[in-house]
């Protein structure tokens, strides 16, 4: 028999969680109801709140920079995911085979993970200079001219998305080794008796199997995307022309430069639910798909 | 030859990786004029951007900030989760279960909604301008309850059972029965605790305004955007290796924890 010391009813276990509580009281709870009482008002913190109905709504949907804004975080997505994905399988495939020096490469590529956000827009600012920086310098040199990586309004957001797939590859480097140690040697053993390529390992062995892992990846860049914000703030400001304006960089110009409490919150639901839908969506596609 | 193609992919990647941090530390140390030029390492080296930005903004000031923030936060972080923690996966009562599940819906509640109410809620408590409103919120962290649940639960009961009946407080028996067999977990939560708040920026922004309690990486930010580097591009760049280089520097001590800390935290 399992011998313990006698029950009663005990008031310890909530104790302990008390401080859980308190916070989602404090911090979650009151924020999203009262949050949502934000969304039919209009108020600047300092004068009285002022009932509005349905006017944030509506003028959300008549926003044009709501509009673009969405537009450039899904932009950002579309360029961001594949390269996340296509780098970091492929870093991940060759430190997975037998190599030396392994754990100095994977330290070099995680290197941009631990640091801030700050420093390597900082950083990535001159890199794109249009004159100075070292990148147009190389391009300029083998005759392919300059970029205006973040001047062109066209090019501000694939300039961010790709520091931003610089910053976190070593992250989802880490993510895909994990995954590709689980799979079972002896299914590329076959593979190569039946006379099976790389890119056909790759492909019919590796991809499939690694898949829980790509969806992974893939959730995550997507949050990553919608929570944009210290990268355009440092680099471009939103700019050039609003180009990169980013969905929570948006709400914060609505609610700390301009001090509309209401229609921020208005934006952070409706981000917030588009950012579950397309989660929804990507789930639904890639579960069917293999 | 197959294995030299894998070397040399890896050699560019690997310059990729280095080289900006590696131009960022050499244009710091660059007198103003030639950062413009500077590829590689510059033909004079300078301290001037560095004592330029020492005399510039309170930068010693922000990192004792940081420092202190970071560490609270990291201490509160391991002990609240760890008493919720224990007290889901070590002990009954009504309610565990709705609890666990609360969490797990926090964590995936996206922040976009939280934001201005929290802001508001921080106004309202006269928070603005405190350190309270750079360290109160963060206190509690769903990730890691759910780490220190996980790990508690493979304790064995014996254990908790035996100090239970020497009559052990249940904190005693967290504390200091069960710690020391949970050692890889206060690890990984307090290294990845203490690197995200470390390098928070979009809180500090919205409640801090004065300089005296503002943290290292909003300090900076606003110093790079608010054009109170004149332009100084040096001074700028000296900012940013300051900021990361004490992270670097608890990185290269501890390369191995940090990463499997962040693998498990994208695992979960």
């Amino acid at each position: 028999m399992h011998v313990r010391p006698k029950k009663k009813r005990s008031i310890i276990p909530y104790l302990l969680v008390s401080p859980y509580l308190l916070f989602f009281l404090v911090f979650v709870a009151f924020p999203v109801l009262f949050s949502f009482f934000l969304t039919f008002h209009k108020w600047n913190i300092i004068s009285p709140m002022e009932y509005s109905g349905m006017d944030n709504y509506t003028r959300m949907f008549n926003d044009r920079l709501f509009w673009k804004s969405l537009r450039n975080t899904l932009w950002f997505l579309v360029i961001h995911i594949p390269l996340q994905i296509i780098f970091a399988l492929g870093l991940a495939v060759f430190l997975n085979s037998k190599i030396k020096f392994k754990g100095l490469f994977r330290s070099v590529f995680f290197l941009p993970v631990i640091v801030s956000g700050v420093v390597v827009t900082i950083m990535w600012q001159q890199l794109y200079g249009f004159n100075g920086g070292v990148i147009n310098q190389l391009l300029n040199s083998i005759g392919l001219g300059r970029v205006g990586w973040l001047t062109n309004p066209a090019m501000s957001m694939p300039s961010i998305a790709i520091m931003a797939t610089w910053k976190n590859v070593g992250l989802y480097i880490i993510l895909f080794l994990v995954g590709l140690q689980a799979v079972p040697e002896h299914y590329y053993e076959a593979a190569e008796i039946d006379g099976a390529s790389s890119w056909q390992k790759l492909w019919y062995i590796t991809i499939p199997a690694i898949n829980p892992t790509i969806f992974m990846v893939i959730i995550l860049s997507t949050i990553g995307g919608f929570s944009l914000f210290i990268e355009p703030y440092v680099m471009t400001g939103g700019g050039p022309l609003n180009s990169s304006l980013s969905s929570v960089l948006y709400i914060y110009k609505q609610a700390f430069e301009f001090y509309h409490m209401g229609y921020a919150a208005t934006l952070g639901f409706a981000f917030a639910f588009i950012i579950l839908i397309i989660i929804v969506i990507q789930k639904k596609y890639i579960e069917k798909k293999y | 030859m197959k294995k030299a193609l894998i070397y040399i992919c890896l050699i560019v990647m690997a310059i990729t990786f280095l080289y900006p941090f590696f131009w960022m530390i050499m244009a710091s140390l660059t007198p103003e004029k030639l950062i413009g030029s500077l590829t590689f390492i510059p033909d004079s080296f300078t301290f001037d951007n560095y004592l330029a930005m020492f005399g510039k903004i309170p930068i010693g000031r922000a990192l004792l900030n940081s420092m202190f923030v970071s560490s609270v936060i990291t201490l509160g972080v391991i002990l609240i989760g760890a008493m919720v923690g224990y007290a889901l996966a070590k002990t009954r009562f009504m309610g565990r279960n709705f609890i666990f599940y609360l969490i797990i819906f926090t964590m995936t509640l996206p922040f976009q909604i939280t934001l201005i109410p929290n802001y508001i809620t921080i106004v309202k408590l006269g928070w603005v301008d405190q350190y309270t409103a750079l360290i109160i919120p963060f206190l509690v962290n769903n990730f890691a309850i759910l780490m220190f649940r996980q790990s508690f639960m493979s304790v064995p009961q014996a254990l908790i059972d035996a100090a239970r009946i020497d009559g052990c407080s249940e904190l005693r028996i967290i504390f200091q029965v069960l710690f020391p067999s949970i050692i890889p977990t206060i690890v990984t939560v307090g290294i990845l605790t203490f690197m995200t708040t470390w390098n928070e920026v979009l809180w500090p922004l919205i409640v801090v305004r004065d300089e005296m309690v503002m943290t290292m990486p909003q300090l900076v930010t606003l110093f790079s955007v608010g054009g109170r580097a004149d332009a100084q591009l040096g001074v700028k760049l000296a900012s940013a290796v300051l900021l990361a280089l004490p992270i670097m520097i608890a990185y290269s001590f501890f390369q191995k924890y940090f990463i499997q800390s962040m693998a498990s935290s994208g695992i979960k």
